[in-house]
């Protein structure tokens, strides 16, 4: 439908056909040198016909990615509050080193006496977050935090093994990620949800309760997703050793203590690091991550291949363990290089005086919009918190607004929605992080507005809110009707 | 710090309003005896020269595709990127925005991803794909855990000519799952697949090319999977041949998946990479990854969605089809921007380009004496035979610059049968220089 307009414009906002809608028969968007013409050698596979994929000039081309560019919100154009995402700036020294050609144009597979350089650059990088955490090694292959919280459990799964421990569960808090579980049901553990208390804490007796020799490993946000340290972590890690199990650690949320705490102080086993959220390696739209997981002594020889090691001055990458004790590989090659290079220029940059000032700016004002917005929204849990903080819907009770309309009307007002309904522990959650790269005057707007929006909340305004977005280049998407008959890819009769 | 904007007069003021005397009471429930006094052990921040000085420095340390005759290939590939799509990566409402969960204000990534999606699924002939995996590698292991619960059987049987990073990484996610995993030995003379399959088979994992360049019509492959009731999986270490060869789709593949890679993405030392998965429609719910949609707003206006999210770990939970949070979504974007550059004749001609080097190449060097090859048909790598262990002779190759090819024995090395073998890729990037300084040097070596 074309909107207000006869073209379909609206403004800046341009209406962009598909990639396939632009098809110009034969054109291309580069020009390769023509083959000499030689015979195919292929072994007995026919050469293949058609693909199908549509004929574009490299004008078309940018066009047509700049326009879907202008239809997504970014840290680059607001605030963006989505509670245990860690959207913070992304630097772009950070984009400008990580295409220096003796990273981007280096080879897995080289010998490693000519990427020393890139030996270094992940042995560096594994220095400064074992340090950070205090813990004793690291494993960097994982290409994300589920697959850190993976590499973690099969550590802790082969350590058990090893002492000829057969524990078969798990223990989740009920406010952890969906990640937690599900990394759980991978390795074949049976999955216990631990309650909360009425402080948005681990409830000890439920955890004392669930806890036995049966038991592996708790796999604990902290802090948690409610943005509040667990003030019995010290309590929680020396049960769970006594019980002989292990604490994992989802490093989500590292961003509120790095340099004020150590993880492997806190009796953590093992823990992923997101550096795409402490250490602001880009999101770029859902990906790629990056997860190294550290480890505890113990865990440490089941680690994931491939590793590397100091030898003499040169660095050597381990592909095979001498014991055969590491439990395997996680991906094809060593981990996310191009993610490592922009984590350690961002940790350099800062330094170990910058990543503490990090946490504590981060935590400031997450405390700050907590404060602002208290008197607005109910706060479940009193503070102070960490680096982020929850609302849940009570003070839009019989005002027939929910949680949900509020985030499409913070659309409306520019801003990117908080995290909602998540954790699940309270009713209509909204769990805001501002993180530590918005100045206060930033913060100051977006709790005027957020304030704004909970009185038109309760002076009724239905209006406002079950319209929203009124301005968002588009309206609400039925998503039901998405799921009930998917259409996931274009195909020439669906236009 | 130039990345922290508060100042101590506002980070004064807010404490106030906040109603704490210092940091340190926000801190509070931190037991007070873990607390990191001092700062840690580690560099004070830097400005901007320092760190590109010190990361420069690093970066000059290696040898690479740029400074040196090279010839890597084994599931990563120099290929060249076109300047637009660096530029396009780079605008931050695509390099700064998250996962599209909001589809009013994401229609970009959205619409991009349905793009993605679509690609995919031309290029491997299937009829859906997902918004991407990790690599290639993840995705294969997914692909066998996705086909033991399509098929609810719990045997794989993987072929000796898949790479053995991705076999590795197989057997690696799927080591809790109840599934017993037959893998065929890495050999030039190849095991019968078809004699593995038998009523509990739930897939077979078989790659094009394959660890040895070599290609195969799965074809009747498949039909035996499908008599007796298992899958087949298709893996594609190099996406350009996609351009060149019939699909694994038309061979009759229930599950491709694909390093996606040489598409966009720069070698990178190994990643961050892009895994593409497809399937057949019929499979779709039991795929793992995300997924967008085409739907209508309220206005009845054409846009997207992530669909099908009961299939995923923020709302199953334990009950999930897969654990992944991600995709490699800034990848994907770069794929498929190269890929709506090249268009259906410029892939063509860069897949002929690739296999034209290949032959080159491989002319080149088997005039050597000495030198073989197994290969009869291949894409744009292949495997050569010497008359010594090829390990020695790809660091005699590196200590005259030259990037010159992957000893197979680095993957095994116990496996005499591999000693001799070297995999070497060239692509549209190879010049005759290249070719050349390889030949000449090779020759010297082996004289």
């Amino acid at each position: 439908m074309s909107g207000m307009t006869s073209g379909g414009h609206r403004g800046l906002v341009m209406d962009e056909p598909l990639l396939f809608e632009l098809d110009g028969g034969g054109r291309s968007g580069v020009d390769l040198p023509e083959p000499e013409g030689r015979t195919p050698k292929l072994g007995g596979v026919r050469p293949r016909q058609a693909i199908g994929l549509p004929g574009v000039s490299e004008p078309e081309v940018i066009r047509h990615f700049t326009r879907l560019s202008q239809k997504n919100y970014a840290i680059d154009s607001g605030l963006y509050p989505l509670g245990s995402c860690t959207m913070k700036h992304n630097p772009r020294l950070n984009e400008k080193v990580v295409r220096l050609p003796g990273f981007a144009m280096a080879h897995p597979l080289q010998p490693q006496a000519t990427a020393q350089g890139c030996l270094e650059l992940i042995a560096t990088l594994a220095h400064w977050l074992t340090t950070l955490t205090g813990m004793q090694g690291v494993a960097m292959s994982p290409a994300a935090g589920a697959h850190g919280e993976f590499a973690g459990l099969m550590c802790i799964r082969a350590a058990l093994t090893a002492r000829g421990d057969a524990r078969r569960r798990i223990l989740v808090p009920e406010s952890a990620h969906g990640t937690n579980p599900a990394t759980a049901a991978l390795c074949d553990y049976r999955v216990n949800t631990v309650p909360c208390d009425a402080r948005g804490r681990v409830d000890l007796a439920a955890f004392e309760r669930a806890l036995d020799d049966d038991v592996a490993a708790l796999m604990l946000t902290n802090p948690n997703t409610c943005g509040l340290f667990e003030t019995d972590i010290m309590t929680i890690s020396g049960m769970l050793h006594s019980a002989g199990a292990f604490l994992y650690a989802d490093g989500a949320n590292f961003n509120a203590i790095v340099g004020r705490v150590r993880p492997g102080d806190l009796g953590v086993d093992a823990m992923h690091i997101n550096l795409h959220k402490t250490f602001s390696t880009p999101h770029g739209g859902g990906g790629p991550g990056s997860g190294p997981v550290v480890l505890c002594e113990e865990l440490l020889p089941f680690a994931p291949l491939p590793r590397i090691k100091a030898d003499g001055d040169d660095w050597q990458l381990i592909e095979r363990d001498s014991d055969g004790r590491a439990f395997g590989r996680l991906r094809a090659f060593h981990g996310q290089m191009g993610m490592f290079v922009r984590a350690l220029a961002y940790m350099m940059s800062h330094g170990a005086d910058g990543l503490r000032q990090v946490a504590e700016d981060a935590v400031l004002n997450a405390n700050y919009v907590l404060a602002r917005l208290s008197g607005a929204y109910n706060a479940p849990f009193p503070g102070p918190c960490m680096h982020e903080c929850l609302f849940d819907d009570r003070n839009l009770k019989d005002t027939g607004i929910s949680t949900l309309d509020i985030a499409k009307a913070m659309i409306d007002e520019g801003y990117h929605p908080m995290t909602m309904y998540f954790p699940l522990i309270v009713h209509g959650a909204m769990l805001i992080e501002p993180t530590e790269t918005e100045s206060r005057q930033s913060i100051d707007r977006f709790c005027d507005v957020m304030v704004h929006l909970a009185d038109e909340a309760r002076k009724g305004n239905q209006e406002l809110f079950h319209s929203a977005p009124r301005f968002a280049p588009w309206k609400r998407l039925d998503e039901t009707a998405a799921a009930r008959r998917p259409v996931l890819t274009w195909t020439p009769d669906t236009t | 710090m130039r990345y922290l904007p508060l100042t101590d007069t506002d980070r004064a003021a807010m404490l106030e309003v906040v109603g704490a005397r210092s940091i340190d009471d926000l801190y509070g429930d931190v037991p007070q005896d873990v607390w990191c006094e001092e700062l840690l052990d580690l560099p004070l921040h830097q400005g901007e020269i320092e760190v590109e000085r010190a990361l420069s420095a690093m970066a000059e340390k290696n040898l690479h595709g740029g400074n040196a005759p090279f010839f890597l290939g084994c599931g990563a590939y120099r290929h060249h990127v076109p300047a637009a799509v660096d530029a396009l990566i780079q605008r931050g409402e695509f390099l700064t925005s998250y996962t599209p969960y909001q589809p009013e204000i994401s229609q970009g990534t959205l619409q991009m991803l349905f793009e993605f999606q679509t690609m995919v699924a031309m290029l491997t002939g299937m009829e859906v794909a997902n918004a991407s995996m990790y690599d290639g590698a993840s995705a294969a292991a997914e692909a066998v855990l996705m086909a033991s619960r399509v098929t609810r059987r719990r045997r794989a049987v993987v072929s000796g000519g898949l790479h053995p990073h991705y076999r590795d990484t197989v057997s690696t996610y799927v080591r809790h799952a109840d599934l017993e995993v037959v893998t065929l030995p890495m050999a030039v003379q190849e095991a019968d697949l078809e004699s593995q399959i038998d009523g509990s088979t739930a897939c077979v994992v078989v790659q094009i090319p394959d660890i040895f360049g070599r290609l195969h019509d799965f074809s009747a492959l498949a039909d035996a999977c499908h008599r007796a009731g298992a899958l087949l999986v298709v893996a594609v270490n190099e996406v350009v041949s996609l351009g060149l060869l019939t699909p694994p789709g038309d061979m009759g593949a229930d599950i491709v998946v694909c390093e996606g890679q040489s598409l966009g993405n720069s070698l990178g030392f190994g990643g961050p990479y892009v895994g593409l998965f497809a399937t057949r429609k019929r499979h779709v719910r039991q795929m793992p990854g995300r997924l967008a949609g085409e739907t209508v707003d309220a206005d009845g206006r054409r846009g997207w969605v992530l669909t099908l999210s009961t299939r995923e770990q923020h709302i199953r939970r334990e009950k999930a089809t897969s654990n992944i949070c991600t995709n490699s979504g800034l990848c994907a974007l770069a794929f498929t921007i190269h890929l709506a550059l090249l268009g259906e004749h410029g892939l063509a001609r860069l897949a002929a380009l690739n296999h034209e080097a290949a032959q080159r190449t491989m002319e080149r060097l088997i005039a050597i004496n000495g030198v073989s090859t197994p290969n009869d048909g291949f894409f744009n790598e292949f495997t050569i035979e010497l008359p010594g262990p090829a390990a020695e002779v790809v660091d005699q190759l590196a200590e005259r610059g030259i990037l010159g090819g992957v000893p197979l024995s680095r993957f095994e090395p116990a496996n005499g049968a591999l000693a001799n073998l070297m995999l070497v890729a060239a692509t549209e990037l190879t010049t005759t220089g290249e070719i050349d300084a390889l030949a000449g040097a090779l020759q010297e070596i082996l004289s």
